[in-house]
């Protein structure tokens, strides 16, 4: 019986010839991750461990992004312990003005390459798998042991495997395909197993497009969601000096514990209403609904191509004035190319406020928090009760284009309905 | 961590599908460093009017849930981010066990370190407590953890899976770090014997 990527993967961290699904395997990792939130309880367990040093300086990440910069005095406090834990272990810290949201930064830093199990106090470290990189979520606890023993227990997933065939129409982009593939499938649809995404459509897939779709497995549940590696991939590894990695397929005979087939050209772009990403639409239906604030980029889309998009539509264009548009670049050299490319002139010049990076708005922390009924079209991936501030507030998921085009608007609307000046309201 | 006894209680009944972790514990908590304290915290937007008193229809609030250490949830209980506040959270409210039909991944794994027991039952079992607990608020459960059994008050035990180091752990009271100290003479004889070598 052949093997899945996953399972390939997870053999080469256990040392050993095979894997099969359900087994209980102590795996090395190569990479330990935590943000400032998760990271400080962890620092706080690992040093409970009486003269205990991290397995491997060079593979503990601590990424300060979540509530950076700091926001209020605690916020501070945690960023400080972090600091001083990085200094005493000399493991790698990366703070504001050096910084980003930590899954666009260590791709970017060339930390990341095929076949690595990476280990991250944060759920959206399945992102990885953009990069066929085993990477999965975990708490602080986990967080602490593993800095300890450079070491993951884990139970290997079943596999899920997700074919996408034919080209994307125009507007629509990674988010969308994720949107609809979490539609169909549930936010528990791939509960502890492997979402592997393939087929033909990735030849037509940036490397942005494949980070969206990797980095929302988790809203299915998935404990990792994978993407082949190609010759984007290559790419991508080789301009940032990354190593190529361990590069594996799904064997033909490997078994599966369910099959998907989409054809992609039939999609259009989607939006993810409240209070669950499974409640994915086709923008078409909710075209007109009033909105207050819109937020690109952060992690799912702060990827340049993401912003590119976005600017794409503002470009000699102005926000609606009912409207708060918040523009987050995904990390400093995302920030530094789209002020290059003058993307970042296109949107203040369209009254967009742009946005060092951070996670802030995401989780309700700051840089974009609602008010009680307010409605926000948002990049980013959850749109839970209260997620992005008051409870009664509401956050719809979108890609970038149609993100714009509603800040445009004043109320969601796809991008044809601003191209064609159909300014809505 | 203390040891996990039986478990004799009744439950709490919040039996919503997918409540997903920025429900148990909103971001705006998570500036702690320590695991201590968050009970107050748990589920604070439902739990708690815009004036911060408590909303005396949530489930937490009413009388009959005081005192309870068992929550009776829905699917996909803790989805969402990976945050261990929301494990810390139940536990300082006073939980020592959630039975729901199935649990995000990572949550399921946050509460197994933290001496919060996931008890997964099959949909038709739950539907069958849920109801119970519906009609007899006070009805008492009981989770024999050795026995990996939940006891309703008429009616078979359910059988609950659960991996055998987490259930060893639980029992024990450890979490994988205690349980790595505990290894801790043995790894010092095993440095003392690699010392030798080196000097031979």
């Amino acid at each position: 019986m052949g093997h899945t990527m996953a399972e390939k993967i997870l053999a080469t961290k256990c040392g050993r010839p095979e894997v099969f699904p359900g087994e209980f395997i102590n795996a090395r990792v190569d990479l330990v991750l935590a943000s400032e939130l998760s990271g400080v309880v962890a620092i706080e367990e690992f040093e409970k461990i009486r003269g205990a040093r991290v397995f491997d300086p060079d593979k503990v990440v601590l990424v300060m992004d979540h509530f950076t910069p700091n926001k209020d005095i605690k916020s501070a406090e945690i960023v400080k312990r972090c600091k001083e834990f990085a200094r005493k272990h000399g493991v790698r810290f990366y703070d504001v003005g050096r910084a980003g949201i930590q899954h666009i930064l260590l791709p970017e830093k060339g930390l990341v390459s095929p076949g690595d199990l990476i280990a991250g106090a944060d759920s959206h470290t399945c992102t990885y798998g953009f990069l066929a990189a085993f990477g999965t979520g975990i708490g602080s606890t986990d967080a602490a042991a593993a800095m300890a023993l450079g070491e993951m227990w884990l139970k290997v997933p079943e596999t899920v495997l997700i074919e996408y065939h034919g080209a994307p129409p125009p507007w629509v982009g990674g988010k969308d395909i994720i949107l609809r593939t979490i539609g169909e499938l549930g936010v528990d649809g791939a509960r502890y197993q492997a979402m592997e995404m393939t087929g033909d459509a990735l030849q037509h897939l940036s490397m942005a497009d494949r980070f969206s779709m990797a980095n929302m497995a988790i809203e299915a549940g998935a404990k990792t969601g994978l993407i082949p590696a190609d010759e984007k991939t290559e790419a991508f590894l080789a301009a940032r000096g990354a190593r190529p990695g361990f590069v594996c397929r799904s064997d033909p005979d490997a078994e599966f514990a369910a099959r998907y087939e989409f054809d992609i050209s039939q999609f259009e772009p989607y939006i993810a209403v409240p209070y669950l990403p499974e409640n994915v639409k086709p923008v078409s239906e909710l075209a007109g609904l009033e909105i207050d604030q819109v937020v690109i980029g952060m992690c799912t889309n702060g990827n340049l191509e993401d912003l590119r998009a976005a600017a794409s539509l503002l470009k000699g264009r102005k926000v609606h004035p009912r409207v708060r548009a918040i523009i987050i670049p995904g990390s400093q050299q995302v920030y530094l190319d789209a002020l290059r490319e003058g993307l970042l002139e296109i949107f203040i010049e369209a009254d967009c406020a742009v946005s060092t990076p951070t996670c802030g708005p995401c989780l309700g922390g700051h840089m974009g928090v609602l008010a009680a009924g307010e409605r926000c079209v948002s990049t980013s991936n959850r749109n839970f009760r209260g997620r992005m501030g008051h409870p009664t507030s509401e956050v719809y998921l979108a890609n970038p284009y149609v993100a714009a085009a509603s800040a445009i608007a004043g109320a969601i609307a796809s991008p044809v309905d601003v191209l064609q000046g159909a300014e809505a309201l | 961590m203390t040891h996990f006894p039986d478990i004799v209680s009744h439950a709490v009944l919040l039996p919503e599908d997918d409540v997903d972790t920025d429900q148990i514990i909103p971001a705006r908590f998570l500036k702690v460093v320590d695991k201590r304290g968050l009970g107050e915290a748990l589920f604070a937007d439902w739990r708690y009017r815009r004036d911060g008193t408590p909303d005396p229809e949530f489930a937490l609030n009413r009388p009959q849930a005081q005192g309870a250490q068992i929550l009776l949830a829905g699917r996909n209980f803790g989805c969402g981010s990976s945050r261990e506040h929301a494990a810390w959270a139940l536990r300082g409210w006073g939980l020592r066990a959630v039975i729901a039909p199935s649990f995000a991944d990572i949550f399921r794994g946050n509460a197994l370190k933290n001496g919060l027991l996931p008890v997964q039952i099959q949909d038709e079992d739950h539907q069958r407590l849920v109801a119970l607990v519906q009609r007899e608020p006070a009805a008492r459960f009981t989770v024999d953890l050795t026995a990996q059994l939940l006891v309703p008050p008429a009616g078979d035990p359910l059988p609950f899976p659960i991996d055998p180091f987490s259930k060893r752990c639980l029992l024990e009271g450890m979490d994988p770090l205690t349980y790595l100290l505990s290894l801790e003479p043995r790894i010092q004889q095993y440095e003392a014997r690699h010392e030798h070598t080196q000097s031979a």
